[in-house]
């Protein structure tokens, strides 16, 4: 098992290098100057000639991306061209709002998927099966963006029963920022009416990414459980006389889950990438729309900074699945 | 799925055209694909006859006449700039099913070329193509596509190839797994023993039996590129002329107005929820009728 967790982990060496150089490429290729997003439409030839030398702009691209290189080795990862905070420490800031919604997100899918999965295979064909099959489909084909502007108007416009946007509402409550989850924040001000506030504030966008997620569990789960109620040893434990809530419990699900706990690790690192849109409907503060915002400034250092470490994120999210999924299935391990 | 009897080519071909036609027999009993088909044969024909269904012109606008709700003369009714709904949606279709089109066919002929180069020459060329496939796959999609939209521009053709690119590595990666898994079937092994050259064996034996999960793939990526597009279009990514009739781009402008005008986030959202679900029915279908493991 640790040689196996040693290969996997040498093998990120050559991704991760690959990646710095694909993502700074790419950055340089982005048409704009930051210069001249810094200085303004009206700076003149000098000036802009100035903050280029001053951002390392003026040196050759190989240069530029040793000196990039070599800030990473050290942990250093830049400041914003444009507010020129250190963006380790904007990630930092923002990437517990991005992985609060994740976290709801999956919260979602997963104590409503796995249920409604198992729920829809025991009654294969039947009704509530095509039911749930025509629903999940539907939930796979929702656009988050659509799906998020009509939970807003149904359940904030329409029935203003939840907030639209935002973490925490910033009037009532003033909570001190420790972890920077707004959850935990709350509990460690011991503010339960604010916690309260915070979940409330998670429950829209939290099932607006949720809802993709949730389809695919629910799928996944149903067709893994109509696999193994064909199997020998669950006929025995029914011919046994096991109750068939222990049977369920003890030999279906726990058998039938192995393919959902790696559908549920992929999804996990497939919600950054649809985050971007939640947040910017939402009004989240996460790590998503930062990213996007620095694309259209044009602020090199957040952007190679931080898809980079979205991307390592991701990449991390993929190796637990496999090691676990290895942990779990031995055959994989030896393979 | 034993080759048939006869001479070695003739068996391969016997097996490829009777592999296609029971998949389409089957096909013609699956709802999903009959439905999945049906939807999608709409929003073709409607794409195709833009003109003669949409009663305006999709981009001139009517200051007089903004914001109506749906009526008889407004179907849909008209937006902040007093633009018909219903046509700007009927001619999104068009766009929109380019796009989706578009950037499938990039994506598939390029991943295909770099799937079929490392499964079939394995060794160091396989190692740097899927190395490569690993970087891009390790970058969330959406965030790929923008940062290649910011670099090449917002013209149709430059969305379509930024959505191509977030295709390209699942597109290789899936035919590499096809032509290593069909590299030591006997068919394939007993053209090699009677001297068929290589590049024949790939474009002739090994191609035609791995053309299955790809094309499966490839409807489903038309689901994903409509998805795409539109959430590049909802950034405002989307096409830079504001009067282009663009789904996504009809939705992030009503953002606003959600208060005092649902409809007008509604319908191109419905639209936008019917073409993604037509192409998953038809790949789920499709995926039914090809895989024999599959068959009920």
């Amino acid at each position: 098992m640790t040689k196996f967790i040693l290969r996997r982990l040498l093998l990120l060496i050559p991704i991760l290098l690959g990646l710095t150089l694909l993502i700074f490429v790419f950055t340089r290729l982005l048409p704009g100057d930051p210069a001249q997003t810094i200085l303004g439409e009206r700076a003149t030839p000098a000036n802009l000639a100035l903050v280029r030398a001053s951002l390392g702009l003026d040196l050759p691209l190989f240069d530029q991306y040793l000196r990039y290189m070599g800030g990473l080795l050290q942990g250093d990862l830049g400041r914003s061209f444009i507010t020129n905070r250190d963006v380790v420490d904007d990630f930092l800031q923002r990437f517990p709002a991005t992985i609060e919604l994740a976290l709801a997100a999956m919260f979602f899918a997963i104590t409503l998927g796995i249920p409604l999965g198992m729920y829809t295979a025991k009654r294969r064909g039947r009704w509530p099966d095509q039911l749930g099959t025509v629903i999940s489909l539907i939930g796979i084909s929702i656009p988050i963006f659509f799906l998020g502007l009509m939970l807003k108007w149904l359940f904030a416009i329409q029935f203003p029963i939840l907030p639209d946007s935002g973490r925490i509402d910033l009037i009532d409550f003033i909570i001190p920022r420790v972890t920077n989850f707004m959850v935990v924040d709350t509990v460690i001000a011991q503010d339960f009416d604010a916690f309260l506030d915070a979940l409330r504030h998670l429950v829209l966008p939290g099932l607006a990414l949720g809802t993709i997620p949730l389809a695919i569990v629910m799928r996944i789960t149903r067709a893994s459980v109509i696999d193994v109620l064909n199997e020998d040893y669950v006929r025995t434990a029914h011919a046994k006389g096991l109750p068939s809530g222990i049977v369920d419990g003890r030999h279906v699900l726990r058998n039938a889950l192995l393919p959902v706990v790696t559908v549920i690790g992929l999804q996990t690192g497939l919600l950054l990438g649809g985050a971007i849109l939640t947040e910017t409907i939402f009004g989240w503060g996460g790590v998503g729309r930062w990213i996007y915002d620095a694309v259209t400034t044009r602020d090199y250092q957040i952007i190679q900074s931080g898809v980079l470490m979205l991307a390592l994120i991701f990449v991390l999210i993929n190796l637990i699945v496999d090691v676990s999924y290895a942990f779990i299935n031995p055959r994989i391990r030896h393979s | 799925m034993s080759a048939t009897s006869g001479t070695l080519d003739t068996a391969g071909e016997e097996r490829t055209v009777g592999l296609w036609r029971d998949a389409l027999s089957r096909m013609r009993r699956s709802p999903a694909a009959l439905i999945g088909g049906a939807i999608i044969g709409f929003f073709l024909l409607v794409a195709i006859l833009a003109e003669q269904i949409a009663p305006f012109d999709p981009t001139r606008g009517d200051l007089r006449a903004s914001y109506l709700p749906p009526g008889p003369v407004h179907l849909f009714g008209t937006n902040v700039q007093g633009q018909d709904v219903f046509s700007r949606i009927v001619f999104g279709t068009r766009l929109t099913l380019g796009i989706a089109v578009l950037s499938v066919t990039i994506g598939v002929v390029v991943g295909s070329i770099l799937g079929a180069l490392a499964g079939y020459f394995r060794g160091v060329v396989d190692g740097v193509i899927m190395r490569s496939v690993d970087i891009m796959l390790s970058i969330p999609g959406l965030l790929l596509a923008i940062a290649v939209v910011s670099w090449l521009g917002r013209g149709v053709v430059q969305i379509a190839i930024a959505i191509a690119v977030v295709n390209i590595p699942i597109f290789a990666r899936i035919l590499r797994g096809s032509l290593l898994a069909l590299r030591d079937a006997d068919y394939v092994i007993a053209a090699r023993s009677v001297g068929v050259r290589g590049p024949a064996i790939l474009l002739r034996h090994m191609l035609p039996n791995a053309l299955g999960p790809l094309i499966v793939q490839a409807t489903l990526a038309l689901a994903t590129a409509v998805i795409d597009a539109a959430a590049l279009g909802f950034l405002g990514l989307g096409p830079p002329d504001p009067r282009t009739p663009e789904w996504g781009a009809m939705l992030s402008d009503t953002y606003r107005y959600l208060t005092d005008a649902v409809h007008l986030a509604l319908f191109p959202g419905v639209a936008i929820v019917l073409a993604v679900l037509g192409f998953n029915l038809l790949g789920d279908g499709l995926r039914e009728s090809l895989d024999p493991r599959l068959r009920r």
